[in-house]
């Protein structure tokens, strides 16, 4: 293991959040009543009864590790893992509960690209404006001005205010800020998952290149062959747990196939949140494995357990990385919603078609609130014989989310 | 990619290594300061952020700046005119009026917009760090540029009544900063009290319509004395404006006016205790403003 020095120190790190009854979100009464109140409590001689605490979270469980400097580790986990705490705790946007972490080096974070930018400013003005937010001097940015622009591509467009630039415009000019930043750490949160293929690609080399000139780099991200490329190591956090840290693909691996083992856990209805009216009791795909252009069919068992009223219910399709590709909701449907009672419901999804690859299904049954919530109802796999789409390039089931059936037509112009 | 591996042996675990900076529970940042100091930048560019967006896409863009003032002035112009109110202090109703009215202003803009600024801003505050000061702070400056536009419309005013100032003056930088004081106090109190409790936006417009009866605006803190005598006079002074406001006066008005009576210095510990009270409230409540915003 490279261990040059450490950068980061992290020892018992642990964040706790209040739910729901947050007394400092109560609003002014609570603040008139404890100030009123707090001379009786002093008279008494105690600090009184703290206000009833609602349901307490720790999204950070005693979360302990070091990283070299100059290493690049990347930061995988399902969502609600506890991983942007981390990173908002590392770039002193939160406090911990406990525990402690030194840094060593300027650190800078990226949790989100165009930060602060302003859509009334023009392109150079919110250039200096989001490097101020960023931490870096008048001076810094205006010596890297001109690689910053070039970078963003967007040289025409400097004097025009940002509101009036197109989406993609807008987050290359925000990446190439940020990328000229230059800390001896950085902390980057998904930023390469913005912009298109193309752009994406310059990001990742441009994290390449940081990685390369020895600075250490901290990686939060769904992409796990972008970690898998970029990492030296990983850290798998789980529940707020730190499930294991090592060398970039064991972890990786090691986080696939927890993905496939949890599906089991919320199998029993009796475990599942939700007011439990009705449950789920069976969801299957009509073929567990798919070719890839064929109508997608699912067959939902539905049991009620108390009296209700009609109900919808919501299919959410997340692919490897818990992207949530669509939702097929039959709230969105004419006449969509559902009897109460025992019934089988089958649903149909003609289009999109998905790219090759596995698919998780995440169930709801809901009726204004949450009746039932299942978040690993079922997997499926969409077969890689991309051919009978009319794809012949090996490289398609890449491009984009879905698949499109589109067609060519081409006629010589006249002279 | 990686560093060289024979290039260091692995470092001892050592507890006391110097790292640059710990992060921890309950920590205060001792380099709180240090920090606020090497902002300082950012602060200047959202200053001027605010400032350059204000007008943006308004047909009259930076007149509105003028216009607001001015027409201020011609209301207490006419009521001047009206009712042939003439004040103690030896000078024209309107001078009088607007020279307290100008720090007056300074402070409920100030408050005003502070209060706003860092909900306003929400989304910076909970993706970067940076010392939370600087948002109220700088808004607190640019209430400071409408002040300076007000301060040559009295100019205009004065030279229009051809009252000439005296010495006293020079003392207006000084007590440019007395105002400050008082608004970035009172700013940074109510700033860390609305991020979390939201009836602060509704307070303020309130706290601001009545203040300006209860502090020596339309009238003079000498005629306040006269009427009630010294006793409540004192009680009066828990307003830090008075102070402020006094010695906006006294500078302005010369002659007569007076500053600095025992009763004012309350008013003036008022103001200074506030700036204190509300950094170190404000400082308390920042570090979970990203949690509650």
């Amino acid at each position: 293991m490279p261990a040059a020095s450490t950068a980061i120190s992290v020892s018992g790190l642990s964040k706790r959040y209040l739910l729901g009854q947050h007394a400092a979100v109560q609003g002014f009464r609570h603040l008139v009543e404890d100030t009123l109140k707090a001379p009786v409590r002093w008279l008494r001689g105690g600090q009184g009864k703290p206000r009833a605490a609602g349901a307490e979270f720790w999204a950070l469980r005693d979360v302990s590790f070091e990283i070299a400097q100059g290493e690049v580790v990347g930061i995988v986990g399902r969502n609600g893992a506890g991983k942007s705490t981390l990173l908002k705790i590392l770039s002193r946007i939160t406090e911990p509960t406990q525990g402690r972490i030194g840094i060593r080096g300027r650190i800078a974070s990226l949790l989100e690209v165009g930060t602060g930018f302003h859509p009334e400013l023009t392109g150079r003005e919110n250039i200096f404006l989001n490097g101020a937010i960023l931490g870096m001097t008048r001076a810094e940015v205006r010596s890297r001005l001109d690689e910053i622009i070039a970078f963003a591509g967007v040289e025409k467009f400097l004097d025009t205010p940002v509101k009036r630039y197109s989406s993609g415009m807008y987050v290359r000019l925000a990446f190439a800020v940020a990328a000229h930043l230059e800390p001896e750490i950085l902390v980057v949160d998904e930023v390469l998952a913005v912009g298109d293929a193309e752009f994406q690609k310059k990001c990742l080399g441009k994290m390449r290149e940081v990685t390369a000139g020895g600075r250490t780099v901290l990686f939060v991200s769904h992409n796990l062959p972008a970690v898998a490329a970029l990492c030296d190591r990983a850290i798998y956090l789980k529940n707020g747990h730190l499930e294991a840290m090592g060398q970039t693909a064991p972890i990786l691996q090691r986080y696939k196939d927890d993905a496939a083992l949890a599906v089991e856990a919320t199998a029993t209805p009796a475990h599942r949140r939700g007011s439990g009216t009705h449950r789920i009791a069976t969801l299957t795909p009509l073929a567990t494995e798919q070719p890839a252009r064929a109508p997608l069919g699912f067959c939902a068992q539905i049991r009620q357990h108390a009296e209700d009223g009609p109900f919808h219910l919501s299919l959410h399709l997340r692919d490897e990385w818990d992207s949530e590709i669509t939702a097929l909701n039959t709230e969105y449907l004419e006449r969509g919603a559902l009897a109460p009672g025992d019934q089988e419901v089958r649903i149909t999804l003609n289009t999109p078609w998905l790219p090759p690859g596995d698919y998780r299904v995440e169930a709801f049954l809901h009726s204004g609130g949450i009746i039932d919530h299942w978040p690993d109802a079922c997997l499926f796999r969409v077969g890689s014989d991309v051919a009978t789409l009319g794809y012949t390039h090996s490289s398609a089931h890449n491009a984009g989310l879905v698949l499109a059936d589109f067609r060519l037509e081409t006629t010589p112009l006249q002279k | 990619m990686r560093p060289d591996p024979d290039a260091a042996p692995p470092p001892e675990k050592n507890p006391a290594e110097p790292f640059d900076l710990w992060i921890e529970a309950g920590h205060a940042e001792r380099h709180y300061w240090r920090d606020l100091w090497r902002y300082r930048e950012l602060f200047i560019i959202l200053a001027w952020r605010d400032i350059a967006v204000r007008y943006k896409q308004a047909v009259a863009g930076v007149a509105w700046a003028l216009l607001q003032p001015l027409a201020t002035m011609f209301v207490l112009l006419f009521i001047g005119w009206i009712s042939g109110l003439s004040a103690t202090e030896g000078a024209p109703y309107a001078i009088v009026v607007f020279s307290a009215l100008l720090p007056w202003q300074f402070f409920a803009n100030g408050l005003t917009t502070a209060s706003q600024s860092i909900v306003g801003n929400a989304n910076m505050i909970s993706k970067v760090y940076f010392p939370r000061l600087i948002i109220p702070a700088s808004s607190i400056a640019v209430a400071l540029v409408d002040f300076a536009i007000s301060v040559g419309i009295l100019g205009g005013l004065m030279a229009w009544y051809q009252f000439w100032p005296g010495w006293r003056l020079l003392a207006l930088p000084l007590l440019t900063l007395l105002a400050i004081v008082a608004a970035l106090g009172g700013g940074l109190f109510i700033t860390a009290l609305t991020v979390r409790y939201r009836d602060f936006r509704f307070i303020i417009p309130f706290i601001i319509q009545f203040g300006m009866y209860l502090s020596p605006v339309l009238f003079t803190s000498a005629q306040v004395r006269e009427k009630v005598g010294e006793a409540w006079f004192q009680l009066y002074c828990l307003n830090p404006m008075v102070c402020v406001i006094d010695g906006f006066r006294w500078a302005v008005l010369g002659g007569e006016a007076t500053f600095l009576t025992p009763a004012t210095f309350i008013s003036l510990a008022v103001a200074v205790g506030l700036l204190f009270g509300g950094i170190a409230y404000f400082r308390k409540t920042e570090r979970s403003f990203a949690d509650i915003i």
